[in-house]
């Protein structure tokens, strides 16, 4: 029963465009995490006082992560687009006098290819931004994130107001099936079969979950999102309410990401003062709420029973899912448990259509993907591509290749749960399950860059390490397999390893796949499974030869001072913590082999790229 | 009032602001670290006290969790970052230099109880890499170099 079919969002946003039109003059600096750190609030302060300074009413925003994080702070003058890079205080006074009152262009803060050497205007001119398809991150550059206004300009919760007034529960659900959304938290399970389990299942009341624990070491799209552009994830869950019948929503947020769960909380009591969120919602019968948890840094809680403990207020230790989470999730109540990046989909599908959303993908892999592309890569930042699009164009054409004149190696995909993946399968295109194929799996989107100077096995020691401290240790073959793989991998590395070791490594995986109780431990053994399948030369090089091919591992290689490169500049002698360098000025100076601990601070100090490592 | 008494009493007060309920355990060490900078054992069994739940259950998720501490911890924390972005641009190396000038190993304070320093798995900062969190202040593209500096700083600004 609905009692209100003019849907309020739409005159909100009538309302607002008096102040906001698309001619609108306003200068947009990110403020996400990454620019944040590179000092943005700063630039923002300067362009407000300066903008004062100079006369204007201009208003400047400060939005969520814009994705280029490589060249923060960014800064966008509207309604020309220009898009200025690594800006710093010092560049405010001539942005203001030139670009917002003049138009004028500042061609020293455009981009500039490092090919070509052409410099760039606009965010589409550029190769980080080209081929990039930004329907669910896009809007990150218009709005503030703690303005409900910015977000109501951009159609916000106009999705939801055409649910509450034309869509019934199943129609919603309907739609999200044609639109064919899956999981984007890792395990691509199809969205609207967990709904409709929910819908059907026995049991009051409901639960809606947005996963934000987004543990995966090498990724922060999610952060990105729930910073800026939170509305949209609580208008998801709101439909999502709606059509599983659920009244009560929780976001679970990562302990790292402060700066999400403060525009998480404004976002939430401004939408239950715009009555979007609580008792009969845009006046109809429908009542829906949202609480935010706050994780506690525990790798295993972005797993679906574990997060529900923790939720509960105990440690978070998965169950063994004879019964689902749809049936019996928080509580024991039926419960749909989304990813944050899953929920800020749907608006757009009830949007835009189902015939829209899927046109865009692969045949089982609907719609775009959010990566955060990272480690050994020119643009580091955020990309958002349609699915299907290869791993060679997200990384040379999006991300511009790999920096230092190094060689690509593999690109690390999933988090721990994943795998690396070797330069002979960049053609493949990025979806759930062509990743799968391959050994690895999409995860939430972390993609780590690896060169030549990257050393595989040291990569799959690190994972191992990794899940060894965050195996809740409730379940034996993870608890302990992992231990033994980390142990074996461990000595690998130290020049210890023994022939069988290898053959060990697998037989293991297949115990600790097959044993586990849950994803985390199933899937651990992935990282050491592809590097053996892919790089299986530098397994054997450690451990026949004692080398580290890639010279990364500290037991296995030595440190010495090429003296036809070597200036005698005496910088080395001076960072070494253990004396182990030593000569006289302006002569070549040695490397005592014994005192030296590998530590590279050598390496970071010598300008002269003197010092071998082999 | 005694050093423990007072520490029971604000931990009640922060029991009551959650609820009272045991689901609120979490959020109830959150706001008890947050306000003793870690997790004194007379605040955990105020705490069980208080939710009216035996004290192993508040030991489980102290201790099941690495964001709490229970040992106290130092007026500045410093948070290396070993996520996987970070790790593949040196943040071994990185820990190794702050281990040599803190002489301290991540978990431990420094005896004059200025410094801890301790890991993270991710702050999800990848592209600044590899990445320091020094109390709520990111420092990105940190070198080996930049360390004392970073350390210098801090120390000074403490004194003034």
């Amino acid at each position: 029963m609905k009692n209100n079919s003019d849907t309020q969002p739409q005159q909100l946003k009538d309302d607002l465009k008096l102040n906001y039109g698309p001619n609108k003059k306003f200068v947009a600096i990110c403020a996400g995490t990454g620019c944040r750190a590179y000092g943005s609030l700063k630039v923002k302060e300067a362009l407000e006082a300066e903008l004062k300074k100079q006369n204007m009413n201009v208003d400047v925003i400060a939005t969520g992560c814009l994705g280029f994080c490589e060249k923060g702070p960014m800064v966008v003058i509207h309604p020309d687009k220009y898009f200025y890079q690594s800006v710093k205080v010092t560049d405010v006074p001539e942005i203001v006098s030139k670009t917002v009152a003049k138009g004028e262009v500042i061609s020293r803060l455009l981009y500039r290819h490092p090919d070509t050497k052409k410099t760039m205007f606009r965010e589409e001119d550029m190769p980080f931004y080209k081929k990039q398809l930004r329907v669910v991150f896009g809007s990150n550059g218009m709005i503030d994130p703690t303005k409900i206004d910015d977000y109501l300009v951009i159609n916000g919760y106009q999705a939801l107001g055409k649910v509450l007034s034309e869509m019934t529960p199943e129609g919603v659900i309907n739609e999200v099936k044609k639109a064919g959304l899956r999981g984007r938290g890792g395990g691509g399970f199809h969205t609207a079969v967990k709904w409709e389990g929910v819908r059907k299942a026995h049991g009051e009341p409901k639960y809606v979950i947005a996963n934000g624990d987004e543990g995966d070491p090498g990724a922060y799209m999610d952060r990105s999102l729930m910073e800026g552009n939170p509305h949209s994830i609580i208008e998801g869950m709101i439909i999502g309410g709606y059509a599983v019948g659920a009244n009560e929503g929780y976001i679970y947020v990562r302990n790292e990401y402060p700066l999400a769960v403060t525009h998480l909380n404004i976002a939430i009591a401004a939408a239950r003062e715009a009555g979007l969120l609580g008792k009969n919602i845009l006046g109809t019968d429908f009542s829906f709420d949202i609480h935010i948890n706050k994780g506690a840094g525990a790798f295993v809680c972005g797993e679906s029973s574990a997060l529900f403990a923790s939720i509960e207020g105990r440690a978070g230790e998965p169950r063994a899912k004879y019964v689902h989470a749809v049936e019996k999730g928080l509580w024991d109540k039926p419960t749909v448990l989304n990813n944050v990046e899953t929920w800020a989909n749907v608006p757009l599908i009830i949007n835009k259509g189902a015939d829209w959303y899927s046109s865009i993908g692969t045949e089982g892999s609907k719609g775009t993907k959010i990566f955060s592309l990272v480690g050994k890569i020119m643009n580091t930042g955020l990309i958002e591509v349609p699915m299907g699009t290869t791993l060679y164009e997200i990384i040379y054409d999006m991300g511009g290749g790999i920096p230092g004149g190094r060689k690509f190696k593999a690109v690390q995909t999933g988090g721990p749960s994943g795998g690396c993946i070797p330069e002979s399968l960049l053609d493949i295109p990025v979806d759930f399950d062509k990743l799968y194929e391959v050994g690895s799996m999409m995860g939430s989107g972390g993609m780590i860059v690896m060169d030549d100077t990257s050393c595989m096995v040291d990569v799959a020691r690190y994972f191992l390490a990794f899940l060894k401290e965050e195996s809740c240790g409730k379940c034996v073959p993870c608890r302990e397999g992992i231990r033994r793989m980390s142990d074996i991998l461990e000595d690998i590395c130290a020049g210890k390893g023994t022939e069988g070791d290898i053959n060990l490594l697998e037989t293991m995986s297949q115990a600790i796949a097959d044993g586990s109780l849950c994803a985390l431990g199933g899937s651990a053994p992935n990282p050491v499974l592809s590097t053996i399948k892919y790089f299986r030369e530098e397994y054997e090089a450690h451990i026949k030869d004692h080398r580290c091919p890639a010279g990364v591992c500290k037991a296995l290689i030595t440190y010495s001072i090429d003296p036809e490169k070597c200036t005698g500049c005496g910088l080395c002698i001076k960072v070494c913590p253990t004396q182990a360098t030593s000569g006289e000025k302006k002569k070549a100076h040695t490397i005592d082999k014994d005192k030296c601990t590998r530590c590279g601070a050598c390496i970071e100090s010598c300008k002269f790229e003197a010092i071998n490592v082999k | 009032m005694t050093k423990a008494s007072s520490i029971a009493a604000t931990t009640k007060k922060i029991v009551k602001k959650h609820g009272g309920g045991k689901s609120a355990m979490i959020a109830v060490l959150q706001d008890i670290q947050e306000t003793f900078n870690y997790l004194p054992k007379e605040a955990l069994k105020a705490a069980a006290q208080a939710m009216k739940v035996p004290f192993s259950r508040v030991y489980e998720a102290a201790t099941f969790y690495t964001a709490f501490s229970l040992k106290p911890r130092g007026k500045n924390i410093v948070k290396i970052c070993t996520g996987t972005a970070c790790h593949v641009r040196g943040a071994s190396a990185l820990q190794d230099k702050f281990e040599r000038s803190l002489c301290i190993k991540p978990g431990e304070m420094t005896p004059d109880g200025q410094f801890s320093l301790e890991t993270v798995n991710c702050v999800g900062a990848c592209a600044l890499g590899p990445v320091v969190v020094i109390n709520t202040e990111y420092h990105g593209q940190v070198t080996m170099a930049k360390v004392d500096k970073i350390i210098d700083k801090i120390k000074q600004e403490g004194a003034q």
